[in-house]
């Protein structure tokens, strides 16, 4: 365990923006009024606001400072299993701040946003071609909420053909935490369902658990071991035979590019994670976007609006495109039409990739996967080890080395200046280390990481010490999680308000 | 184009390595019938061309700066100073992901912190978490929070129809299989708060409005506050942050909960998203919140530093027992939003929230001087207000574009008996000149 013994106060290595405030410094001017003033409502006025006070160059070199403590795509190799850290192209940043993008009010007339429209009409086309759905709704927020939306979908299928019985999800064991809590937020019950031995869905547990009150089932395909699940087809027959629906979990797209339609699988729902498979970044957290594409038995059900053609065009005009509202829809999932500015950077993506560029990306993503694997499986234990898609799960421990874990090799090879994997994830490998290294990242790259993880298993039996005290050569070290959920210090304030808190 | 490095060589030294003859050998698992699609998709387009597209579908459009716009209901037009996208196109902070790791995410994570902090001071609360949605998704989660604080006992939540309607329809479709009562929009909208109170009782989890509420007025909640908590019910405001610049912040009536739109805190219109929805409440309800909270601490070497706390109440954990689903949410909003409350201080804050007031005022009694519109309602107003409209506001809206200006928003839309009602916003980036052309076309509209 970490030593977090502390000597006297801690060492302040960035002040925060309270503590560089000074009253009476400001960063931005704006004009006085050009209209009369008008009489504030005294009793309505709020005293002071203690926000911070500094000038433009302060805030900027406070911020500035702030994003070198950060790791990201741009500085490094980002291997977090599940999340798809890959490259996010400029042009997508700058498409998405065109000022014909970014000035338009969501609640403008729509002769005044056709452009809009007609790339977001254009996106859902193109997601529903690449899944191979009938209808694509673009409002949700991220992969959760699509998630939400997609099971609320289900729930109203059912409850719409009279059966209102169908309160349980089936869920395998290896599936995303937002999954099952999706479920229960739309007032599931969760039915776990165990992996068999080569890391697919137990068939004999699932058939046990089907019956006439299961909802569906939520699968993630690639699975979240990486693995394709061999037996996918008998799995949505199964779910199907039992009246139940299959929602896919995209946040594993990026395997399948034109390899695979999830249709075709047999799902009849699932999200995709723009912020994943189609190169958007995630922007320290998010925003997120978590389009649903639906088959036509589920089409009305979608969240409103989506985007059609309202009025046909003809020889002289082009169609109007507009907002509309699916028949039987599950209502409206947030505001507005959904974070469009996100979908501006997707569309861009899929405009310059084209059919071949997209099955490229999938097919390179599962070749950078497959060799790290090839590489790494001598020297760490891959407890489901056949050939597998985008990322694979690795064990981060060692018989001959028991004091060392996951975590310890994940610190470590931040040393090495590498993003760790995702660990601790699926919670169905011991000490898993679960590795996604994208399609562009090339060879160097995976050949540096390889070395480096090489090196890491060599020093967890010669030198476990270095392990434990990892990571040194990052501006901070590992951090006392125990002190900041127990002393709950959740706000800083100015320096003359600390008395009052 | 493509983001793909590998050439040939290393393509095939590494297809060597697994142990496989070309790529295509590594899908076998996937079933053969339904291998390797075709796509039907257009051609792949370089970045030259792509950027050309995209601009001309960007032209294709009128925006906000091509014409003038009186558009508000819930998203404002406000000036973004330049410094916040300057930080937010820096990839260190873009392109990384949640700062699950600690040692090389201190930027992010001490952002958010910082984030929570001027959130909590703005609103009057005590905690604030790292972001919601937007502001709809942010009341729903309030909902599901009050309802849990109660562990379901309590079936009623009371809203007032001055709540934003998509944050309602919202709020509906979250809690739709939760055997709860939504009641309270049914009420005449051109009633006030004390409305309310008849219908909040001990089966009441929140009571919840909006401030200013969806028709632009200022009403101080802190009676009605004072009788949610009678019944042992929750209070939650939605809130304008820009009119927390000016006005007293719910913390300071009594609200258990405030959430909100922070579009207005230098984040552009951008279509309707993304945009970022806050959510601040009381320390003793922190366990029960949803969505991430960092908290401070102390690294190895001594280090002040941050870290996500409280984790256990997320899905990753907890899965199903978890406080809500939330995973990705709007980290690089709240940025932006802490950009634009450091850059504008609280003398920046109030001086925009004071240009909207004054010009929103001017042109209130502009409009109300023209023969056949009238204010609709006579309590103090922020920065937007309700107009009672001589004609269809369809109709007018129409012939305001025709002038170059985007017309208010038709409440009639939302609220049947609310015709020929429409509701303006007026912000800092409104010129007078902007105000009286309003005025103008609009006195035009009245004598057809």
């Amino acid at each position: 365990m970490t030593d977090f013994k502390l000597q006297g106060q801690p060492k302040v290595v960035e002040p925060t923006i309270y503590e560089l405030s000074t009253p009476g410094r400001t960063g931005v001017t704006f004009p006085d009024p050009d209209v009369p003033r008008a009489q504030l409502p005294d009793s309505m006025l709020r005293g002071r606001l203690p926000l911070p006070e500094l000038s433009e160059a302060d805030v900027i070199r406070h911020f500035v400072k702030l994003s070198t403590f950060n790791y990201s795509v741009d500085s490094g190799f980002y291997p977090l299993g599940s999340c798809t850290m890959k490259y996010n192209p400029k042009i997508n940043e700058d498409a998405a701040r065109l000022p014909g993008f970014t000035r338009l009010h969501p609640l403008q007339p729509i002769e005044t946003t056709q452009g809009a429209l007609v790339l977001m009409y254009q996106l859902q086309e193109w997601l529903k071609e690449i899944s191979g759905f009938d209808a694509v709704s673009l409002q949700p927020a991220a992969g959760a909420h699509g998630e939400l939306t997609g099971v609320l979908i289900m729930r109203a299928y059912h409850i719409h053909r009279g059966d209102d019985k169908r309160t349980k999800m089936l869920i395998p064991d290896s599936a995303h935490g937002t999954n099952p809590a999706s479920s229960a937020m739309s007032g599931l019950q969760v039915v776990q369902i165990p992996s068999d031995e080569r890391g697919n869905v137990g068939l004999d547990a699932l058939r046990a658990a089907c019956d006439e009150t299961t909802i569906g089932m939520m699968l993630t395909n690639p699975n979240t071991l990486g693995l394709f699940d061999e037996h996918v087809e008998e799995i949505s027959k199964i779910v199907h035979e039992a009246g139940g629906l299959m929602y896919g979990d995209g946040a594993n797209l990026n395997a399948l590019m034109g390899i695979a339609k999830m249709r075709d699988l047999g799902f009849d729902v699932m999200h995709f994670n723009l912020h994943k498979t189609f190169s958007t970044p995630h922007g320290g957290g998010g925003p997120g976007s978590g389009p649903v594409g639906v088959t036509a038995e589920l089409a009305d059900f979608l969240p409103a609006p989506i985007v059609d053609i309202v009025e046909e065009g003809n020889e002289d005009l082009p169609p109007l495109f507009g907002l509309v509202s699916p028949a039987k829809t599950i209502g409206r999932v947030k505001s507005f039409h959904g974070h469009f500015g996100v979908l501006v950077r997707a569309f861009t993506y899929i405009a310059m990739h084209g059919a071949d560029g997209l099955r490229k990306v999938s097919e390179y993503a599962v070749l950078n996967a497959n060799y790290l694997l090839a590489r790494l499986r001598d020297a760490y234990t891959v407890p489901y080890d056949r050939t597998c898609m985008h990322e694979f799960v690795a064990e981060g421990r060692f018989a001959d080395a028991p004091g060392i874990h996951a975590l310890d090799i994940a610190k470590r090879l931040m040393d090495y200046g590498f993003h760790p994997p995702t660990n601790y994830f699926p919670l169905i490998v011991h000490e898993a280390l679960m590795i996604e290294p994208t399609e562009t990242e090339n060879k160097d790259t995976l050949d540096a990481f390889v070395e480096a993880m090489l090196k890491i298993a060599d020093e967890a039996r010669s030198a476990p010490d270095l392990l434990h005290a990892a990571p040194q050569k990052t501006p901070f070290g590992r951090l006392d999680e125990v002190k900041a959920a127990k002393e709950l210090i959740l706000c800083c304030w100015l320096p003359e308000d600390y008395g009052n808190q | 184009m493509t983001y793909i490095p590998h050439s040939l060589q290393e393509r095939d030294a590494m297809l060597a390595t697994i142990g496989v003859k070309k790529i295509e050998d590594l899908f076998e698992a996937v079933p053969a019938a339904h291998r390797f699609p075709a796509l039907n998709l257009p051609p792949a387009l370089s970045e030259m061309e792509a950027a050309a597209e995209l601009q001309e579908l960007a032209l294709a459009n009128e925006t906000t700066q091509d014409l003038v716009s009186f558009l508000g209901a819930g998203v404002y037009n406000h000036y973004i100073p330049a410094a916040i996208d300057h930080i937010l196109s820096r990839g260190e902070f873009y392109t990384a992901y949640t700062p699950y790791q600690p040692e090389i995410s201190q930027g992010t994570l001490q952002a958010i912190f910082e984030y929570q902090s001027m959130m909590s001071e703005l609103t009057g609360m005590e905690v604030s978490n790292a972001s919601h949605y937007d502001g709809a998704t942010a009341l729903a989660e309030a909902v599901i929070m009050a309802v849990a604080q109660f562990r379901g006992k309590r079936k009623k939540i009371v809203t007032s129809p001055g709540v934003h309607p998509q944050y309602r329809a919202t709020t509906h479709t979250y809690i739709q299989h939760g055997e709860l009562q939504l009641v309270g929009a049914e009420l005449d909208p051109s009633s006030g708060p004390e409305a309310l109170i008849p219908l909040i009782d001990e089966n009441t989890a929140l009571v919840a409005v909006q401030y200013p509420d969806f028709f632009g007025r200022i009403y101080d909640y802190t009676q009605l506050a004072e009788a949610a908590h009678a019944a042992g019910a929750l209070f939650a405001v939605a809130a304008n942050p820009t009119a927390l610049g000016l006005l007293k912040p719910p913390g300071e009536m009594g609200a258990d909960i405030v959430v909100g739109e922070g579009q207005p805190l230098g984040i552009p219109l951008s279509y309707g998203g993304p945009y970022l929805g806050f959510f601040t409440t009381r320390k003793k309800f922190v366990r029960k919140m949803a969505g991430r909270l960092v908290g401070e601490s102390t690294d190895s070497r001594g280090q002040r530093a941050f870290v996500l706390t409280l984790t256990p109440r997320e899905q990753h954990i907890k899965r199903e027992r978890a406080t809500s689903n939330i995973c990705s949410n709007q980290g690089l909003m709240a940025l932006a939003a802490s950009v634009y409350m450091s850059l504008l201080g609280q003398t920046g804050l109030r001086q925009v929230a004071e240009l909207c007031y004054h010009k929103a005022h001017y042109a209130a009694e502009q409009v109300a001087k023209i023969p056949g519109y009238s204010l609709c309602y006579d309590e103090p107003f922020f920065h937007e207000f309700t107009v009672c409209c001589p004609k269809p506001v369809a109709e007018i809206n129409e012939h305001l574009l025709e002038h170059g200006i985007i017309g208010g928003y038709d409440l009639g839309q939302d609220y049947p008996d609310m015709q020929n009602h429409m509701l303006i916003a007026v912000t800092e980036m409104n010129a007078k000149e902007e105000i009286d052309a309003l005025a103008a076309v609009l006195a035009e509209v009245s004598h057809d």
